[in-house]
């Protein structure tokens, strides 16, 4: 033999193989009964569909294993539209599989490439055109079209501009004030240190100035959580200890990460977390980040009693809340 | 003739005459496409996207796309005399009051989930197969375009109801918008017409949703199967099948009764799942306000492996000169997807390139016998899974007993450890499957008989396999299947020695035996 390797060869598409529906009459019979039945059960499910609209009760409840108590009418409607689209379907393919013809056919491919005289012919084509409109030639018309295509873009965005006015000084002020009494979210009432017990954590939003409607913007800058400690447990700084009364600390409650409501308090080890991306903030600490991706404390608000003996603000936050962003002056935190 | 027959026969008539469209028709009524599981993953994927059309359009009858307050008083009674957008308000209705209207809603939410699942599915098969291979590589873009606005569309879709869960997707929405360097906050407020969360958003994601994108969608659909038909399908390797044949079942009648009654299976199993499977419960959660959250907050599937990623990233920001710029979000939000995407997207340019194969390829590869280019797909597979996984860390932690603390870290190191472990394993395995290939062609299938033989030795029987086996586990090395090795100019320098480095680690394989190896194996035996 000689030393070239001999390959296997591809021996071409195998012969086909009968079904029984194809020289049985009587199976074919059966395979035509079979998809019949299925159309039909199509027809069964619509007319539950049908059926289950108008005649029963939109508020009837039923209880079903598993799925617990169920409304009547949408799971009725639910299985009469899956009864009626299925069965079409399988019906069809049943159809196809016994009954149509199961031969393999061999269709030839072409390459997509073009004839290289057609190819050249469209390059000379075209140049000739382009040619024709004296482009390359006349510079100065290639130039101004060049400028007025580039410009005619901003037409469109320059009209987008009014979508919305520019965020001035949104972003880094709250409705929080000097002497801002501190309401109960949701009751609007003010509250006083001896409302709120060791361990205790309660939402409130900022008085605002009378016949103001509150917003959910507002909410969305202005919410609050207060947590009451016994005043041993802080691990604060001169100031930021100042900053609280009788064991109850202010902190915003928007996370600094990306501006979730930092609403799960653990008694326990007085860590508030957030249930977007598991920032957790030590309270003891003034709200330090000890987990997860927020990169700043939550910032904290000073507060006191005013002469009614109600919770008021100090001072106005001294550090934007929320997430960040780019005019962000993050130097004091 | 029947009147039917005539009638039929006068209107094909009248519209022939009006477009010329029976020479058309004639060639294409026999068409032929080839038949397997795997190629009806893309009909899945365009089946769910007329189920979401129907059902959307049924629900846009209903759905107020408004964030005007109301005061809400639908028989739902625990939510009874609540303040509410429109939008929730309008959702409930839908739920409650409108017959049938919770079924649509739930069968809008599965289709969508399976539009999204097929698609990938989908993706995967053309990417381990080599599909995307020339000439196909504008279908594979408009793939990946398809993916990308389908997880867009899925993330407006679930935003619209604006109950409690949405209106917190939408918030961390807008803290990407409002992270981006110099011009954040104007996004945002642009976007939002104002403030967080103001009245403009929902009434202007509800007409990208039903009209933007899915117009959209139609127009990229449309161009993805034109391509389809024109290039004829796909196939996979077997007697028969060249690169210059397609194998199939013509268009009429099987493939017509196949895929149009494959389009009612898909639209009844979707309609089981909404029938019987509840999905997200607006009710339960109440209306969106940003001072409240509902713990275990989790976007659907195809959103969870952004959660991941940005649930991982380490926390940092640049504090400098009076700005602030927020890694912690830039990274896992925009700049990681958009590396991944724009690699996605590439890759058929960069395996040619680097393969050097410019040749027309319509035979699919068996992904075993392209180890490095199904090690690098189940590379991305695996890093997506990490990242999914850390996305549901806290639902993770509690059903395991596992501290979110750990799943984190686990996921922070495990992004970069395990799918490299992963590439090699994967490698590896493809090189065994090939050997395993080898000894079946030259030595048979295993039977698990056993015989003795004259000096007592109990072998196993092993039976030869059929000549289609043969071809199909060896043909991927004919001569003319194999690319050119690399030019020697084209090896040089930094970029070259990339390519030649790229270019030898695909072409790793262990080579396919041939009728000389066996016959030689033949005659030493036997
Ligand atoms: C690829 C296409 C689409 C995807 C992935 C998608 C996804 C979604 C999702 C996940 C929801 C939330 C459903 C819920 O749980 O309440 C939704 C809501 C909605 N979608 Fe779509 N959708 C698509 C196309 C469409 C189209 C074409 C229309 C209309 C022509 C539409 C109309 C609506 C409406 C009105 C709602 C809000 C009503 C509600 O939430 O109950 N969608 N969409
Ligand atoms: S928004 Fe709070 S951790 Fe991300």
């Amino acid at each position: 033999m000689s030393n070239q390797i001999e390959r296997f060869e591809d021996p071409g598409l195998p012969a086909h193989i009968h079904r029984n529906a194809d020289s049985d009459p009587l199976a074919a019979k059966r395979a035509e009964r079979q998809v019949a039945i299925l159309f039909l059960l199509s027809a069964v499910g619509t007319v539950l569909t049908i059926v289950s609209y108008i005649y029963v009760k939109s508020d009837r409840y039923v209880y079903l294993p598993i799925m617990g108590s169920t409304n009547l009418q949408q799971i009725l409607l639910g299985l009469g539209l899956t009864a009626s689209t299925l069965f079409i379907g399988l019906g069809a393919i049943q159809w196809a599989k016994k009954l149509m013809p199961d031969q393999e056919e061999i269709a030839e491919r072409h390459e997509f490439r073009s004839e290289e005289v057609d190819r050249n012919d469209l390059v000379a084509t075209f140049r000739e055109r382009a040619e024709s409109t004296g482009l390359g030639r006349r510079s100065l018309i290639k130039r101004s079209l060049g400028v007025s295509l580039g410009l005619v873009g901003l037409s469109p965005l320059l009209l987008l501009r009014d979508t919305g006015p520019l965020p001035k000084k949104f972003f880094t002020t709250t409705d929080w004030a000097a002497g801002t009494r501190l309401l109960l979210d949701p009751a609007g009432t003010p509250i006083k240190a001896s409302d709120l017990e060791v361990g205790a954590v309660a939402q409130v939003l900022p008085e605002l100035p009378a016949g103001t409607e509150r917003t959910l913007e507002n909410t969305g800058k202005d919410a609050v959580l207060l947590i009451r400690l016994r005043p041993e447990d802080f691990n604060l700084d001169a100031q930021r200890l100042s900053w609280t009364h009788e064991g109850i600390i202010a902190f915003s409650k928007i996370c600094t990460h990306m501006g979730c409501a930092v609403a799960l308090y653990e008694q326990q080890t007085h860590h508030l977390l957030c249930p977007c991306h598991q920032s957790t903030f030590d309270v003891t600490r003034a709200a330090k980040v000890i987990f997860g991706p927020a990169a700043r404390p939550l910032p904290q608000l000073a507060i006191t009693v005013d002469a009614d003996g109600y919770l008021v603000a100090v001072q106005p936050f001294t550090v934007p809340i929320g997430p960040s962003f780019w005019e962000r002056n993050s130097s004091n935190g | 003739m029947k009147t039917s027959q005539r009638a039929a026969g006068a209107t094909a008539n009248y519209v022939d005459e009006r477009t010329g469209a029976a020479k058309w028709l004639k060639k294409n009524l026999t068409k032929v496409f080839p038949d397997h599981w795997s190629f009806m993953l893309g009909e899945v994927a365009l089946y769910s996207f007329i189920i979401l059309l129907l059902t959307g359009t049924f629900l846009t009858f209903w759905f107020d796309p408004s964030q005007r307050e109301v005061i809400y008083n639908g028989s739902y009674m625990p939510l009874s005399g609540l303040h509410m957008s429109a939008a929730y308000d309008s959702t409930l209705r839908l739920s409650f009051d409108v017959r049938g209207g919770l079924l649509m809603r739930q069968i809008h939410h599965w289709s969508a989930l399976i539009f999204m699942s097929a698609i990938v599915a989908h993706l995967f098969r053309v990417f381990f197969t080599g599909a995307f291979r020339k000439p196909r590589e504008f279908n594979w873009l408009i793939g990946v375009g398809l993916l990308t606005f389908g997880i867009v569309e899925g993330f407006l879709g679930y935003s619209l109801p604006d109950d409690l869960l949405s209106g917190t997707g939408i918030r961390i929405a807008e803290a990407i918008l409002q992270a981006i360097p110099v011009v954040g906050s104007y996004l945002s407020f642009f976007a939002f017409g104002g403030a967080f969360p103001g009245t403009a958003f929902i009434p202007r994601i509800f007409i990208v949703h039903v009209l933007l994108l899915p117009g959209l969608f139609l127009a990229l659909i449309t161009i993805h199967l034109m391509l389809v038909w024109y290039q004829k399908h796909t196939q996979y390797p077997g007697p028969g099948r060249t690169e210059k044949n397609v194998v199939g079942y013509p268009l009429m009648p099987v493939y017509m009764a196949k895929a149009g009654g494959f389009f009612f299976v898909v639209f009844g199993v979707t309609a089981f799942l909404g029938a019987v499977a509840s999905i997200n419960p607006i009710w339960l959660v109440g209306p969106y306000t940003p001072g409240q959250i509902s713990a275990g907050s989790q976007p659907d599937w195809y959103m969870g492996w952004l959660d991941g990623l940005v649930r991982a990233a380490p926390p940092i920001e640049t504090h400098a000169f009076g700005h602030t710029i927020s890694w912690n979000i830039l990274i896992p939000g925009l700049i990681l997807p958009g590396i991944l995407f724009t690699g996605m997207a590439l890759y058929p340019f960069i395996e040619s390139w680097f393969t050097g194969d410019k040749r027309e390829h319509h035979l699919l590869d068996r992904p075993r016998n392209a180890p490095n280019r199904t090690a690098l797909g189940v590379t991305s597979i695996v890093f997506i899974l990490i990242t999914i996984v850390n996305g549901g860390n806290d639902i993770i932690a509690t059903h395991f007993h596992l501290t979110i603390n750990g799943i984190m870290w686990f996921t922070r190191i495990g992004l970069f450890v395990i799918p490299p472990i992963a590439f090699v394993i994967t490698k590896r395995v493809c090189l065994s499957l090939q050997r395993s290939d080898r000894d079946l062609v030259l030595h048979g299938r295993e039977t698990g008989r056993l015989v003795m033989m004259p000096n007592g030795e109990m072998v196993e029987v092993h039976e030869p396999i059929s000549d289609a086996k043969k071809w199909t586990l060896t043909q991927h090395q004919r001569p003319e299947a194999l690319p050119a090795p690399l030019p020697e100019s084209a090896t040089v320098g930094l970029k070259g020695k990339l390519r030649a480095r790229m270019n030898r680690a695909h072409a790793t394989q262990i080579p396919a035996p041939t009728l000389t190896d066996l016959k030689e194996l033949g005659e030493g035996h036997h």
